[in-house]
């Protein structure tokens, strides 16, 4: 039976279509994945099904009971949830009152704590998870914080659960724990529509995927009766030869970034060296100390000791700027928190860090700054009609390039990515790649900061793992194999 | 037809300020002569001036309540340096306006480097400077300035006035800095995110010093208008002008969340309000009607904003 059905939504922004004429049918109990690239619609069609967005025309079929557009209300009343990216939680209440938020059991005026907690524990139960619902959400790890937005749902009598990219900020143990939930969710009858970029778990958990590009629904497919490549062929409409470009041998015997000791920030006592031409790569869980080492790196952590060599010469970056200024550039982790500048145009954008060199007293030499955004639209196909377009405009991975583009015009000898790809499309993800390459071939050296293993191994010469703010252990490109990987990031 | 509805949208602010102007041109006989047209544009420029320093203030995501207080403080210190200390005016001016930059100094210091709610600084400091106006006062009023002085709220170059001369001259200077200097693209890049800015190596902290330093200096030159123009220092000269400020800039459209904004929008919020003010005064509206009025309309304008922030995001 289909609990769901989307019939010929529609839904236009100025200047662009987001959905052209998607009808898509949920059945009753399955995992169904939603996969395309960045900009393809993914968002503006979940947020069709939970009342954030109103289409221009078609029909939301839930359970029989067409409607034209629905409220957040009205989608919660028939048995929607949704498990954002990010949480709606209250980080200083307990796990039971988090779940039960404005909903709260209660007698009279007085809330009943004691039913709320058993009633939390009950749901627990059901799925085998350990978590104490008296326990404040704020004591709880990123996993463990998604596991209650899921009760919250269930408890909300959730029908139909649309998870947007929930592994993304998970351990893998945390996602193993994820995928065993979903499965007993499906067991339940509950429909959970979910959207990742991750192939492998997609395979390992849905049962239809859907395709969308470009705002329209290329296929369903069963997913046993597909395969990786197919999918991506799908999603990209031209296949990828390899995710992987090969680059020319470049990695000189020079020395470019020499680190000694290098402590604060949470880190300990790191000491490694990138030759020039290099990519050496950071691998480790979250929280071990790579983004906090390329801060201190960049400027914008405050290092307590140990020495940075560039060149030979000792650098002391103080803030960004000195750091710019010597040469090393971070394209930082958190693309909307710490990169975009949203209501800025892509021209304004790209030039951020360079503004100062290409102004004359004090005046912008607008010329040379157009010069500058139209040359890296091209060289690195950032996807716009103009580089006047405010950068909120773009897609994600186009916004990533932009970014990036901010980061190349300063001229660095060493480019620090910190999770360049995270919640990009796979073509732009093989971009960055080739990016990459051309800038190592180019005689510049790249830190390479990524939580995907099958990245990490994939891009880089040579990789340093990190453990609890210390290097844990540090591997030739010949000796790259997961499991070692694993076994010294989760070292203790 | 879309041309239309697009034209309205760049444009509302003005077809707002035109549609203003025809009401009172009918209601009241004295609104559409020369005389009282020039009358509304030098009792503008004041707004104006200290307009363009808050509209930096606003885009940086902040607020500065204090210009009213430094309007008045300005009026009491310059008056008081011509009068009392025999001072040469123009060394008064000078001394004066430096003084008020150095209050917007101290404001963005403690906001960039204690990290406290500009909100709290700016009204504590809103205090603090209009007790010191009243300690060097003592309350009342200073007179009988240098005659040279008065030139500069009374004169005329042509048939201008030299009040509207300045404002359009700082006007013309906030929009050359937002548009065409790159400290002026920082603002725009702090309010809308710090955090990126920062790590795309700007220097956050100089550009508040910067910021908070512009709307203490432009207050200044506000008040020495003033002050030139009431020919007397009181009290009372700066009283709640930081809330007709505010409602300029947010009228003209400047976001107060940051990062949004142009000066060419604020020129139109300066006389939407300038023409209310003075229509509202030839249709005999009584001062406490004014208040609510006034009040009404900045509450309007900051609903405008935020709705139109939730649209886009």
């Amino acid at each position: 039976m289909n609990i769901l059905e989307l019939k010929n939504i529609t839904k236009k922004y100025p200047g662009v279509i987001a959905l052209n004429d998607v009808s898509i049918e949920f059945v009753e109990g399955e995992a169904h994945a939603l996969v395309g690239e960045n900009g393809a619609g993914k968002s503006t069609l979940i947020k069709s099904c939970t009342g954030a967005v109103k289409p221009n025309s078609g029909r939301i079929v839930i359970e029989g009971k067409a409607f034209k557009s629905l409220t957040p209300q009205l989608s919660e009343a028939h048995g929607i949830g949704v498990i954002y990216q990010e949480f709606n939680l209250v980080g200083e209440l307990s796990v039971a009152e988090n779940i039960f938020l404005g909903r709260a059991i209660r007698k009279g005026l007085i809330i009943n704590k004691k039913a709320m907690v058993r009633e939390a524990a009950a749901i627990f139960e059901q799925f085998n998870i350990e978590i104490d619902p008296n326990e404040l959400v704020n004591n709880l790890t990123v996993g463990y914080q998604q596991l209650v937005e899921i009760a919250k749902a269930l408890s909300q009598k959730a029908r139909i659960l649309i998870m947007d990219e929930p592994s993304a900020p998970l351990t893998s143990a945390e996602a193993a724990r994820l995928y065993e939930v979903v499965e007993k969710l499906k067991a339940q009858g509950v429909t959970v529509i979910y959207i990742s970029h991750r192939m492998e778990e997609i395979f390992l958990l849905t049962d239809r995927i859907t395709v969308l590009r470009d705002g329209q629904k290329i296929k369903t497919v069963k997913t046993s009766e597909t395969n990786m490549d197919d999918l991506v062929k799908l999603m990209v409409g031209r296949e990828l030869k390899e995710t992987y470009p090969a680059r020319k041998a470049c990695i000189s015997d020079e020395v470019l970034l020499d680190v000694e000791n290098l402590s604060g920030n949470g880190v300990n006592n790191i000491s490694f060296q990138i030759k020039k031409g290099e990519v050496l790569g950071f691998a480790g869980l979250i929280g071990a100390g790579r983004t906090e080492t390329a801060e201190l790196l960049f400027g914008a952590a405050k290092k307590t000791g140990g020495t940075v060599r560039l060149k030979g010469e000792e650098v002391s970056p103080k803030t960004p700027r000195d750091a710019i200024e010597s040469g090393i550039a971070l394209v930082p982790e958190d693309r909307k928190g710490k990169g975009v500048l949203l209501d800025m145009t892509i021209r304004s954008n790209t030039s951020m860090a360079v503004l100062e060199r290409i102004s004359k007293y004090f005046k912008v030499d607008l010329k040379e700054e157009k010069r500058l955004a139209e040359e890296y639209k091209q060289s690195i196909r950032i996807k716009t009609p103009s580089i006047e377009q405010k950068i909120k405009n773009l897609s994600g991975g186009n916004q990533q390039k932009v970014i990036v583009a901010r980061w190349l015009a300063s001229e660095p000898e060493l480019v620090i990515f910190d999770e360049p790809t995270r919640g990009i499309d796979v073509g732009a993800k093989s971009e960055i790649y080739t990016l990459v390459n051309s800038l190592v071939e180019d005689g510049k050296s790249v830190l390479i900061i990524s939580s995907e293993m099958e990245e990490v191994m994939g891009i880089s010469d040579r990789i340093v793992v990190l453990c609890d703010g210390k290097i844990s252990g540090s591997l030739e490109r010949k000796d790259f194999n997961q499991e070692t990987i694993m076994n010294f990031a989760s070292q203790k | 037809m879309v041309k239309a509805v697009d034209f309205a949208k760049q444009n509302g602010l003005y077809m707002v300020l035109f549609a203003l102007a025809g009401f009172f041109s009918f209601a009241t006989e004295n609104f559409l002569v020369s005389h009282n047209l020039m009358n509304v544009a030098r009792q503008v420029s004041m707004l104006g001036i200290a307009a363009v320093g808050f509209a930096f203030v606003l885009l940086l995501g902040g607020i500065d309540l204090s210009v009213g207080s430094v309007i008045t403080l300005v009026n009491v210190v310059c008056g008081w340096f011509m009068v009392n200390a025999g001072l040469n005016p123009v060394l008064a001016i000078f001394i004066t306006l430096a003084m008020a930059t150095m209050i917007g100094f101290a404001n963005g210091w403690i906001i960039a480097n204690i990290q406290m709610p500009p909100l709290i600084v700016t009204l504590a400091m809103m205090i603090i400077i209009e007790g010191v106006a009243f300690l060097i006062s003592k309350g009342l009023p200073i007179y009988g300035f240098p005659e040279s002085f008065a030139v500069i709220g009374q004169g005329y170059l042509g048939p201008i006035p030299i009040p509207v001369v300045i404002m359009i001259a700082v006007l013309a200077l906030g929009a050359f800095i937002l548009n065409k200097t790159f400290f002026g693209r920082y603002f725009y890049a702090v309010g809308g995110n710090e955090e990126a800015a920062k790590l795309s190596g700007i220097k956050v902290k100089n550009v508040k010093y910067l910021v908070y330093s512009l709307s203490g200096f432009f207050a200044g030159v506000a008040g020495i208008v003033i002050l030139s123009r009431t020919n007397s220092a009181t009290v009372t000269a700066g009283k709640m002008l930081e809330l007709e400020i505010l409602t300029a800039c947010v009228l003209g459209g400047i976001s107060v969340t940051g990062g949004v904004g142009r000066i060419s929008n604020v020129i139109a919020g300066v006389l939407i309000l300038g023409v209310l003010s003075n229509g509202m005064v030839l249709m005999n509206v009584t001062e406490f009607t004014q208040m609510v009025i006034k009040g009404s309309v900045l509450l309007l304008a900051v609903a405008f904003d935020c709705l139109q922030h939730r649209k886009t995001s």
